[in-house]
């Protein structure tokens, strides 16, 4: 009690003598009025200093000892990237080998090669049956599948059926169109 | 559950200023004596395979680390399963959240495969699948399941996500809109920039340095569509190299994973539109 009577004292006699160190102190101690009332002055009792230098540069130098997180491997497989990867592959395939092709013809009279189309179909023609439906198949399925997909995407370009329902929906489509397109083709 | 809530809102009105430490429960655990009616229940055991590299020895290589958990003893959601392993198992385990309630974007990994908030995603209850926890996918990391998003908010700034205006209003008040304007923002302003969508997208994963991704192009399209703003064309000319936008190759891996069931790729649609017309 007596303590705490000298405590009083002590800071009544402040009040008195420096009356403006006296509210300062009150005010901005964190009371919860003095924040809703907007006087609470946080003071950091160390010095801080704020780091100016560009970020990238430390980015930089961090990027060199970090690793990188696992992405195509660990990825739930999608209609979404899966199709979209078949799109890019299958378009690869059907260019390069148009290019494969039309470079090796214009270049077949040169080393001799038979490349001419009444030599194509007959050595097709010569294959048995179920090569000839492999192989038809193994070439009609990437442009079956490019062909339908290019829709897809011709259709996206114009902001519609962009909607996770539209888009699972007719990727589901465009693989068994192709597949059922392919088999038509493959038994044509 | 039911349980749970109403006694931690009972404590929680009773004294609101002065709680004592003693009452502050982790969410993440459900109180034994709350939950539990019938305590022969079976535990229903859960595996969780998480990600863990740790800075301090740069040297090893990530791996991945096993956990099992009773899930009658687990909050329902992934966070919940995260909190409990860091605070009753391993507190070493790294990750951010904030909210838990999925509007901070904190806690964004990769849950079985797929981009989405810890904090959102259900713990599935089929305890005989094992769930793995990545980091999200093609970032660097920096502890754990903790990105490096420096460069994902550097793009952020570099579209400059805020009002452009130069003229004033007739009447010196707001800058107003009429419904029809406003609705266009909808469904883009709700973006919380947790980088689910960005990091979803192989074309990002590939070009992160130039490709501004989903998430930022959402956000661009975001100040595109405001009629408030007057910078549109600088903007669109911002916009108008082979990189920044049309490295988007409509793969959809965005709008399919994100979190907030916001649709990045129709943003993204919606300028290559804009683009052609400009």
């Amino acid at each position: 009690m007596i303590s705490q009577k000298v405590a009083q004292q002590s800071l009544r006699r402040l009040a008195v003598q420096q009356p403006y160190a006296m509210r300062w102190s009150l005010m901005n101690s964190a009371t919860p009025a003095a924040v809703a009332m907007g006087r609470f002055m946080q003071t950091r009792q160390a010095a801080t200093t704020s780091n100016t230098s560009d970020p990238t540069k430390i980015l930089a130098q961090q990027r060199l000892n970090r690793p990188v997180s696992p992405h195509l491997s660990i990825y739930r497989p999608q209609i979404t990237w899966i199709g979209s990867s078949f799109h890019r592959i299958t378009g690869f395939a059907l260019s390069g080998s148009l290019y494969l092709y039309a470079t090796a013809y214009l270049a077949s009279p040169l080393l001799g090669w038979h490349l001419e189309s009444a030599s194509v179909a007959a050595a097709f023609a010569a294959l048995p049956i179920v090569a000839k439906v492999l192989l038809k198949g193994f070439m009609a399925l990437p442009f079956t599948y490019h062909c339908f997909n290019g829709v897809r995407h011709l259709v996206w370009d114009l902001g519609r059926g962009i909607t996770n329902q539209q888009v699972i929906k007719s990727g589901w489509t465009v693989v068994g169109l192709s597949v059922l397109s392919a088999l038509a083709l493959a038994f044509l | 559950m039911a349980a749970l809530r109403s006694t931690s809102r009972l404590v929680a009105s009773s004294k609101p200023l002065f709680r004592p430490a003693v009452f502050a429960r982790s969410y993440a655990t459900v109180d034994a004596a709350a939950q539990d009616p019938n305590p022969s229940e079976t535990p229903r055991t859960k595996t969780f395979h998480i990600y863990r590299w740790n800075p301090d020895q740069p040297t090893e290589k990530p791996k991945m680390q096993s956990y099992s958990l009773d899930l009658n003893k687990t909050g329902p959601m992934m966070l919940d399963a995260l909190i409990r392993i860091k605070n009753e198992m391993d507190p070493t385990l790294t990750f951010r959240r904030s909210c838990r309630e999925g509007i901070c974007g904190s806690c964004a990994m990769n849950i079985d495969g797929v981009n989405t908030l810890a904090c959102l995603c259900r713990i599935p209850t089929d305890t005989a699948k094992e769930s793995r926890i990545y980091p999200l996918p093609h970032t660097y990391v920096v502890k754990d399941l903790v990105p490096d998003l420096t460069q994902f908010y550097k793009q952020y700034k570099s579209i400059k996500p805020y009002l452009q205006r130069e003229t004033k209003t007739e009447d010196g008040l707001e800058y107003r809109q009429s419904p029809e304007e406003r609705k266009k923002l909808d469904g883009l302003y709700e973006c919380i920039l947790c980088a689910c969508c960005s990091t979803s997208c192989p074309s990002y994963w590939w070009n992160s340095e130039e490709y501004l991704g989903p998430a930022i192009l959402l956000q661009s399209y975001r100040w595109l569509a405001d009629s408030r703003d007057e910078k549109t064309a600088e903007r669109k000319h911002a916009l108008d190299n082979s990189m920044s936008v049309y490295r988007c190759h409509t793969i959809l891996n965005c709008s399919r994973t994100c979190p907030k069931g916001l649709n990045p790729a129709r943003a993204i649609a919606e300028i290559k539109k804009l683009m052609a017309a400009h």
